[in-house]
């Protein structure tokens, strides 16, 4: 058969009623890509809320209060950074890596892991020793996501906060998890941390 | 017999009450810090006044004073787990933030023995060192800082 008979006889047999069940399969497969696709990404983002984020007691309870006092909650201007702004990558890749890093923490959650304040207090250390790790090594993408360094007024700036930014920090020697740890929540005892 | 008993505790009663309705609540011309105000009336609170930002030190007006804080302070947390104003103050790392260094006395204890870190009883720093707000004296004040501070 030529190439062009090849074509004719199967756009034949797509044109013919045998073909409907693979027209049905083709469709259904479509659809169910569209509304599982949607359904996952919602589902996601359902995930990405702050709403969500503090519906366990472990989080409300513990680092949510002690953030409401922090400048990211309450401050002059009226913007605000929520949890997932700090703790979620917004590319999507990042995304999934660090959403299927989360399951854990809901096994964690369901064993009662930091279900009361002491315990939660006695895992602290290592839980923002794996923020402080994952920072440093996107080099405070989530901060950066909001603050810019390109564009920082250092007129506006305090004196100390003009000294260490238009040094270490422009510099590229230190990131912002390096001076900031601790912008939103208590700290855990920080014995043995570099700088402190 | 028993009328007397209750005679008694009503007059009585109605005499303390008439005593309190009349009785006027006065501070008797003191003014105190909330200015002259009725004992029994509650002044408006004045607008909080807002912390410095940033400046350089401030001068002190006396030998031993505890220098006032030129920076403001919103969010440094000290307690048992960290200290937030030694990752400026502390000796390793004053010369890289232009902090003052903590002085040779937040070493000691109060029987005179250096330790090898921040005596305890130098350890809350803001028990001693307050931030500042620009806002006129809230009493007169007369008294005159030592001049060999570098204050005219
Ligand atoms: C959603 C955006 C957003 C993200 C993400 C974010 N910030 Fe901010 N941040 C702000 C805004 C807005 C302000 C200023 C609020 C104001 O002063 O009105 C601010 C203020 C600050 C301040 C000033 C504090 C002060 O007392 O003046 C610091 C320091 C800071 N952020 C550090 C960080 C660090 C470190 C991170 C990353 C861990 C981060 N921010 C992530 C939006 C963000
Ligand atoms: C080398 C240490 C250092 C690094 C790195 C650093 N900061 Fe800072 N930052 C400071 C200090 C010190 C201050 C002033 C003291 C304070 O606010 O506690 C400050 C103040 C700020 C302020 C308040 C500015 C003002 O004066 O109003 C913001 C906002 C801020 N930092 C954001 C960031 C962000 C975002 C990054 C990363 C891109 C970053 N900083 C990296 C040390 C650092
Ligand atoms: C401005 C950025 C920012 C925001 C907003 C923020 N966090 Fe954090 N979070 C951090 C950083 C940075 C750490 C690492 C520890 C530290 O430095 O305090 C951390 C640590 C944590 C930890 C580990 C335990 C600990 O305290 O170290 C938990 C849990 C957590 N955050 C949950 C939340 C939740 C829930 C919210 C929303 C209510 C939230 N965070 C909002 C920046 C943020
Ligand atoms: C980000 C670094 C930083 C932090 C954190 C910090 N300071 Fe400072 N502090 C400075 C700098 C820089 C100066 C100004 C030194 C200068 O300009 O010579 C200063 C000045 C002072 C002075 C005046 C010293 C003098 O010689 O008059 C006092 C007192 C002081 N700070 C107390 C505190 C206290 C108390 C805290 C904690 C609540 C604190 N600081 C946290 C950086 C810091
Ligand atoms: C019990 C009161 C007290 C406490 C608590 C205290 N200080 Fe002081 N501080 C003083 C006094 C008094 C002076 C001035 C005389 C001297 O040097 O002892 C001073 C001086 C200083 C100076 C100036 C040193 C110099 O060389 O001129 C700095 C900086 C300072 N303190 C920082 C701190 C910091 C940071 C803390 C917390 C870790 C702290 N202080 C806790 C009383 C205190």
């Amino acid at each position: 058969m030529t190439k062009e008979s090849k074509i004719k006889s199967l756009l034949s047999y797509l044109k013919s009623p045998s073909s409907a069940a693979l027209w049905l399969i083709l469709a259904i497969g479509f659809a169910g890509g569209v509304i599982f696709w949607g359904g996952f990404n919602t589902a996601l983002e359902v995930t990405n809320t702050e709403a969500f984020c503090i519906s366990c007691h472990e989080m409300e309870d513990n680092v949510y209060e002690e953030y409401k006092e922090t400048i990211h909650y309450s401050n002059r201007s009226g913007v605000r950074a929520t949890c997932p702004d700090c703790h979620v990558p917004k590319k999507w890749t990042h995304k999934i890596v660090r959403k299927i890093a989360a399951s854990k923490e809901v096994w964690g959650m369901l064993t009662g892991l930091i279900d009361t304040r002491e315990k939660f207090q006695d895992h602290r250390r290592e839980l923002a020793e794996r923020e402080w790790k994952r920072m440093k090594e996107n080099d405070s993408l989530e901060c950066r996501n909001c603050h810019n360094f390109e564009y920082m007024d250092f007129s506006e700036q305090g004196n100390r906060s003009v000294k260490m930014h238009s040094s270490a920090l422009a510099s590229g020697e230190k990131t912002c998890i390096d001076c900031h740890k601790g912008i939103a929540h208590e700290l855990p005892d920080m014995k043995g941390v570099d700088n402190w | 017999m028993k009328i007397l008993p209750i005679i008694m505790i009503t007059a009585s009663l109605a005499m303390a009450l008439s005593v309190q309705a009349y009785q006027e609540v006065t501070s008797g011309g003191l003014e105190t810090i909330r200015g002259i105000a009725k004992i029994n009336e509650t002044k408006s609170a004045e607008a909080l006044k807002r912390v410095i930002k940033d400046k350089n030190p401030i001068q002190r007006n006396y030998v031993h004073q505890p220098p006032v804080v030129p920076h403001q302070t919103r969010g440094y947390r000290v307690n048992k787990d960290s200290n937030k104003c030694l990752t400026c103050h502390g000796w390793k790392y004053a010369r890289e933030t232009g902090a003052t260094k903590i002085s040779l006395t937040h070493f000691e204890t109060r029987d005179g023995k250096t330790l090898s870190d921040v005596s305890p009883r130098r350890y809350f720093c803001s028990q001693c060192h307050v931030t500042q707000a620009d806002a006129p004296e809230l009493v007169d004040n007369l008294f005159k800082p030592v001049e060999s501070l570098g204050n005219d």
